[in-house]
């Protein structure tokens, strides 16, 4: 055996290693068994039906995808203004300046969460929806200035100028020119930040006031009793959702890209 | 008029920065400064705050052998994670780097799938692999090589097989970022000089390699040291981190200027990890492998 097939069989078994439990869990989801384990006694949705009917799971869903979506246009909106500043200008500090903006993901996230509960605590701002939104919004945002960065670096400004020597108003080439050539990055953006904030759970244990429950927080309390047929069914739909949200909206993007001939 | 457009050049990148920037200043630099004051407050017997300046909570949190114990614990588990997935994530993340155009396209996609699966779901997973009644188990059993299913779970070694499974992509993709970025002829010219494939490896390619080795690295200690959902997934009730402690004195004990002082020694410690990084690779390394969707 030579030195590539080893390599080669190495990532196979990396690959198998990071997709065979989740796997399992696909699996299991459709187990017909009362007990969320092997052996699979046959194949049967009413897991998935039970979720449906399932007031907590349901209700938690509507909580996610409300912060996930608050959280995505926020985060989104002001990071992409910062990307803009930091791609499209040259000034003074823009090096510490874009430090910065990535500060909050590498402060561990116990600790941002902490700092924030107390000091809103001490403002007497108590455990609340509002205090959750501002919590997913601090922490996505350095993801959607990286990503948003990343992306913007290949969009040069001769349209715009261009627009503007036509005799445009910088108000017009922004919303005709400059946001539809964004758009992308502005849509992978959203995305990563509504699938960190419909993600999280270590920050949104500490902010989430008592009764409310995210789909992690609900599977996570879930589990303290013992892993059940449900919680496999929920992960299943989990995964379909961000999993295939992504990749659906990935072969969107690419439709309109290459729609538009870029 | 060209003054004017001048002045709008250098005011223009501070308007787009002000939302940005006021929600860090607001929501992370205050909240960090107000735990470093409340960290000196002390809680009283009736459950009030003492405003003062009090040195009790960093006296109880630097010289508890119990908070020490811990502390030392999480980083040994957070370098054995960071180890296991660089020795783990290096090989497949070079096979990845090497591999023909199209088959590099769905690797990466693979590769990138993990982060869109749930963080928690993810953990859990582990349970009906390795539970009592999970898939290896019933393998063993069924195939008659164990009498009886072993307790694999809710160990340390869980919790760290939990970690890697969860940070192994964050380390593949930097350390493929930076493969990518190496030219692949310095490897056929050492080769050409007469190298053999692993010398020339050894030689060139892995020390070229090292800053995203690195990036991946910082990233898979401070997110494993940081952890606080794998040990109360897939640990024993011995096995706390760091992060629970913290958890335990904010919201069970509702010792907040204790839960600070906790907070900002785990704060302390990681930002010492992040500066000396920062001073030896630098922060872009990290951000170019947001560069790949």
């Amino acid at each position: 055996m030579n030195g590539w097939s080893f390599i080669r069989l190495h990532a196979i078994l990396i690959y198998l290693f990071m997709f065979l439990p989740v796997g399992v869990v696909v699996l299991l989801s459709f187990n017909d068994s009362q007990f969320g384990s092997f052996p699979m006694t046959g194949v049967s949705l009413r897991w998935f039906v039970e979720l449906w009917n399932n007031d907590a799971i349901v209700r938690a869903f509507k909580v996610s995808f409300l912060l996930g979506g608050l959280t995505a246009m926020i985060s989104t909106t002001i990071g992409v203004l910062a990307s803009l500043a930091l791609v499209r200008y040259e000034f003074p500090g823009k090096q510490f300046m874009s430090t910065l903006l990535i500060a909050p993901i590498l402060v561990p996230e116990v600790v941002l969460a902490v700092a924030l509960l107390l000091f809103l605590r001490f403002l007497n701002v108590p455990k609340s929806f509002p205090l959750l939104l501002l919590g997913h919004v601090i922490f996505t945002m350095p993801f959607v200035v990286l990503v948003v960065q990343a992306r913007l670096v290949g969009i040069t400004r001769n349209v715009e100028e261009a627009a503007l020597s036509l005799g445009a108003s910088p108000i017009q080439t922004f919303f005709t020119i400059t946001l539809p050539l964004l758009a992308p990055a502005i849509f992978a953006g959203a995305l990563f930040a509504f699938t960190i904030s419909f993600d999280d759970i270590t920050g949104t244990l500490f902010w989430k006031p008592g009764g409310v429950e995210t789909v992690p927080t609900q599977i996570f309390a879930m589990l303290r009793n013992s892993i059940s047929p449900e919680i496999n069914a929920l992960g299943t739909v989990m995964i379909v959702l961000t999993v295939g949200l992504p990749l659906f909206g990935a072969a969107l993007a690419r439709t309109i890209s290459s729609r538009r001939g870029a | 008029m060209a003054s004017t457009v001048e002045a709008r050049e250098t005011r223009q990148p501070w308007i787009l920065l002000s939302p940005a920037l006021t929600a860090i200043v607001l929501l992370l630099i205050i909240p960090l400064a107000f735990i470093v004051v409340y960290s000196f407050w002390l809680r009283t017997a009736a459950g009030s705050e003492q405003v003062g300046f009090y040195l009790d909570n960093w006296k109880e949190a630097l010289t508890d052998s119990f908070y020490r114990d811990i502390l030392l614990s999480t980083l040994r588990i957070a370098l054995i994670t960071t180890i296991a997935c660089a020795l783990l994530g290096y090989p497949c993340a070079y096979f990845i780097a090497r591999s023909k155009s199209g088959n590099k396209t769905l690797l990466l996609l693979m590769l990138i799938l993990p982060f869109w699966i749930s963080y928690i779901i993810r953990t859990m997973s582990w349970i009906n692999i390795l539970g009592v009644s999970g898939a290896l188990n019933t393998l063993l059993v069924n195939s008659g090589l164990l009498a009886e299913p072993l307790q694999l779970l809710y160990n340390e070694p869980s919790v760290i097989l939990g970690l890697v499974h969860f940070l192994l992509p964050f380390m593949v993709l930097n350390v493929y970022v930076s493969l990518e970025g190496i030219d692949e002829s310095l490897e056929s010219a050492a080769r050409s000089l007469g190298c053999t494939s692993w010398q020339s490896f050894l030689e060139v390619t892995l020390p070229l390699s090292l800053p995203g080795l690195a990036a991946g690295g910082l990233l898979c200690f401070v997110l494993a040291a940081g952890t606080y959902i794998t040990p109360l997934v897939l640990g024993g009730a011995r096995d706390a981190m760091f992060a629970n402690l913290v958890y335990e004195a904010i919201i069970v004990q509702l010792n907040w200027p204790l839960g600070s002082a906790l907070s900002l020694m785990l704060l302390f410690v990681l930002g010492l990890v992040v500066t000396v990084y920062n001073r030896f690779v630098g922060m872009g390394q990290i951000a170019k492998s947001f560069g790949q969707e």
